[in-house]
């Protein structure tokens, strides 16, 4: 839990490069995470910061560079093993909850998924972990055989989340997760994922657009533009005290309320 | 006889399924892609097993060919003449003499021996096909023994139907590697897959995939630890032949719904009533 | 606790024509064990810029600035992040919360966050809550639907759940009443008498005479109000 008394960083990003043919997707991007904290990545569209992230969940393959988990470099794994990553210590959260579970399969089906895929092969066991965990991100148990489409945009987001965080990751990514759903529910999502963090220790990457979100959810920040970190440091500082032009520009921009 | 080369397929390419075969029974269950000949017959209705069939037959077989468990369907019948005009094999309708046995939907209920050779007939070799569309992702599912989305279909099955409602292609793991579909076989055979002395072999023609299981393979049905694969059949006796322990067909005898059952075998049912067997529905002139 | 030698903080405008803001220089003060400092100066004169430096949303220009021994100059984000835990408590004049969270939980968050049973942070959340006379019935609602004097009181709450080493106070008593003015002085006394260094901002000057030991005229940090 005391990340200042680690040595080793959870997770070490060093010079990471994408490139699309001559254009830049991100470019020479480090930095370390530690056990328990949340990253935020901001930066307007474009500005490389879901090529980043894409990047580092093994979801596209860098140029160059290394993501080192507990000090091995996954870009290096063999496919089984960084597989076995994602549905065991990782996980990704989508912006649209309809790229990260299954519509076509029950709720309790999808929150079951990852047990079944580490063998759990009890089914009342599995059930009873749905169960639990639907009722963590505030699901009621009887919605436990309906199927993701008869869910509302912010009900299917918190059944993506308890399907990724049943099987105890320990880092989790996540892109946009309270995009395109309604302000009263970006918050109630946002106060649900601000204990889960909290209680669990997780360690979160998010990458979103909206300083209000890193703001309340972020220890840390890095702003990217054109492809680079342009600005790094504590969530606070960087927001109320930024020192590159952009993030200047960028903090001013938002509307305060 | 005809013009046609021995078993209609020309010598490479029964070579090339010959390797295919190979390749499957040396890595059972594994789905072996292999270069699918157009035959002179619809996809459906058996141009994979044709195919394994064809590649396996010498002169000396004798052939049987069943559909459903039946020798005298429509599908029966024109693969058996095929071979019969294309290959000049003897044909049989009995389990026990046949040394190849292509085979729809169905095991024998006689016990298979040492020398003999099973050809299902497979419409979709990929059991996670209808979880997973993309055959790049299913492939690596196989190759990473990602098995995790099978046992969410049968948790689903649970969870609609209080039970297992797969009742036919029920997917199996082979020797603890790769699921397999046993192609469309009533759940009731699958306990037959397993430590079978006789040689199975599985060709889907339009997916052109070839897999395998050697004799006495490991073949376990998936499942639950707290709901266990039950091999079920219709709770009743066959109306022809009184067997207590064969599949059986439901057969709607007269427009008032009355029904009678009767083993899915043919040559299971027939060689009972000439033992003299009866069940409840035999005329004493049968 | 607090070390401050010759601080200086700069603000560039990059978006205003690089134009550069001297907003403090020179700034010199110490805080030691049991010990109350009270920041004073006209308003715009920077104590709030000098507080929120010590708390590490400002970066220094140069100078030195050392809280509980971390340089804050210097530190990793991840060492703030851990000394704002465990031994740097700040209590602002606004209530910054996520909506929809009930006030007891927000003010069991700090313990919360240091690993404190759920039970036992809600406990000292409720009382708290009850010795700041907020009634019960809010416990279980949103601080975001309170009054202005509620809401301090649930923001007082939440900077005293866990006992800082060393604490910031931008106006503690501000909008409230005699009686929870009362209690907001006994927490901060308390809080000294144990042992916590705390520096103050505090324009009640009936309550900085009582519980301040020093004064530290932030004015004479200002560029060109500096005599």
């Amino acid at each position: 839990m005391d990340g200042a008394t680690l040595t080793m960083p959870l997770l070490a990003v060093e010079g990471l490069t994408k490139r699309y043919g001559s254009r830049i997707g991100c470019a020479d991007v480090s930095f370390d995470l530690w056990p328990g904290e949340v990253l935020g990545i901001v930066g307007e569209s474009g500005s490389g910061k879901s090529t980043l992230l894409s990047c580092l969940a093994g979801m596209q393959a860098p140029d160059t560079g290394a993501v080192l988990w507990e000090g091995r470099d996954v870009l290096a794994f063999p496919e089984a093993e960084r597989r076995r990553l994602m549905r065991g210590d990782w996980a990704y959260v989508h912006q649209n909850p309809r790229d990260g579970l299954r519509m076509g399969v029950s709720a309790g089906g999808n929150v079951g998924e990852r047990l079944m895929a580490v063998g759990a092969r009890n089914y009342a066991a599995i059930r009873d972990m749905a169960i639990d965990w639907m009722g963590r991100v505030e699901i009621g148990p009887d919605r436990i055989d309906d199927r993701p489409s008869a869910f509302s945009g912010g009900m299917q987001q918190r059944l993506q989340i308890a399907r990724n965080l049943v099987t105890g990751p320990r880092l989790v990514f996540m892109d946009e997760p309270t995009g395109g759903l309604d302000v009263s529910v970006q918050a109630r999502l946002l106060d649900l994922l601000r204990g889960l963090v909290r209680d669990l220790g997780l360690s979160v990457v998010i990458v979103t657009h909206d300083l209000a979100v890193v703001r309340l959810l972020a220890d840390r920040l890095m702003v990217m533009k054109e492809g680079r970190v342009i600005e790094a440091g504590l969530t606070d500082q960087v927001l109320d005290d930024p020192q590159h032009a952009y993030t200047q520009l960028l903090v001013s921009s938002v509307l305060q309320v | 006889m005809s013009d046609y080369n021995f078993a209609y397929l020309d010598e490479q390419t029964k070579r090339m399924i010959r390797r295919a075969l190979l390749k499957a029974l040396a890595i059972p269950g594994y789905q072996v892609p292999f270069a699918s000949r157009e035959m002179p017959m619809p996809y459906g209705w058996g141009t994979g097993g044709v195919q394994v069939t064809a590649a396996c037959l010498t002169p000396h077989d004798r052939l049987k060919v069943i559909d459903q468990g039946a020798d005298d369907t429509t599908n029966a019948v024109s693969i058996r003449r095929f071979f019969q005009r294309t290959a000049g094999v003897e044909v049989t309708e009995r389990t026990a003499e046949a040394t190849v046995i292509q085979t729809r939907h169905r095991i024998p209920e006689h016990p298979l021996t040492e020398g003999q050779i099973l050809v299902y007939q497979v419409p979709i070799p990929e059991p996670l096909r209808f979880l997973e569309p993309r055959e790049t992702e299913t492939r690596k599912m196989h190759e990473l023994e990602e098995y995790g989305l099978m046992h969410v279909k049968l948790y689903e099955d649970i969870a609609r139907h209080g039970e297992i409602a797969t009742s036919y292609a029920y997917p199996v793991r082979v020797e603890g590697r790769y699921v397999m579909d046993p192609s469309p076989i009533p759940k009731f055979d699958n306990p037959k897959l397993a430590g079978n002395p006789a040689i199975q072999l599985f060709g889907a023609g339009r997916e052109s995939r070839i897999y395998a299981l050697p004799p006495y393979s490991d073949v376990v049905s998936l499942d639950f630890e707290d709901h266990p694969f039950v091999a079920s059949k219709a709770d009743h006796d066959c109306d022809l032949c009184g067997a207590g322990s064969s599949y059986l067909d439901e057969v709607i005898t007269d427009d008032r719904g009355s029904r009678m059952f009767v083993c899915s075998d043919t040559d299971f049912c027939n060689s009972r009533q000439a033992e003299g067997h009866r069940g409840r529905l035999s005329t004493e002139a049968a | 606790m607090i070390h401050i030698e010759n601080l200086s903080k700069t603000f560039t405008l990059h978006n205003q024509g690089g134009a550069v803001l001297h907003v403090m220089a020179g700034a010199t003060l110490h805080v030691g064990r049991g010990e109350c400092v009270a920041l004073t100066g006209r308003s715009g004169s920077g104590k709030s810029t000098l507080m929120r430096m010590i708390y590490g949303n400002y970066r220094a220009a140069s100078g030195s600035l050392l809280v509980a021994g971390l340089d804050m100059v210097t530190a990793q984000p991840r060492q703030v992040i851990a000394l704002r835990r465990d031994t740097l408590g700040y209590v602002s004049q606004f209530l910054r919360v996520v909506p929809r969270v009930p006030a007891i939980e927000v003010v069991a968050e700090p313990l919360l966050r240091r690993g404190v049973p759920g039970g036992q942070a809600r406990d000292r959340a409720a009382t708290l809550l009850s010795r700041l006379n907020i009634p019960e019935r809010l416990w279980s609602l949103s601080p975001t639907t309170f009054s202005g004097g509620e809401q301090q009181r649930v923001n007082i709450a939440r900077g005293f759940a866990h006992a800082f080493p060393v604490m910031l106070l931008d106006e503690p008593t501000a909008s409230l009443d005699a009686a929870n003015r009362e209690v907001v002085l006994t927490l901060i006394e308390d809080a000294k008498a144990a042992g916590a260094a705390i520096l103050g901002i505090f324009h009640d000057e009936a309550a900085r005479d009582r519980i301040c030991d020093r004064r530290v005229d932030v004015t004479h940090f200002t560029p060109g109000l500096a005599a």
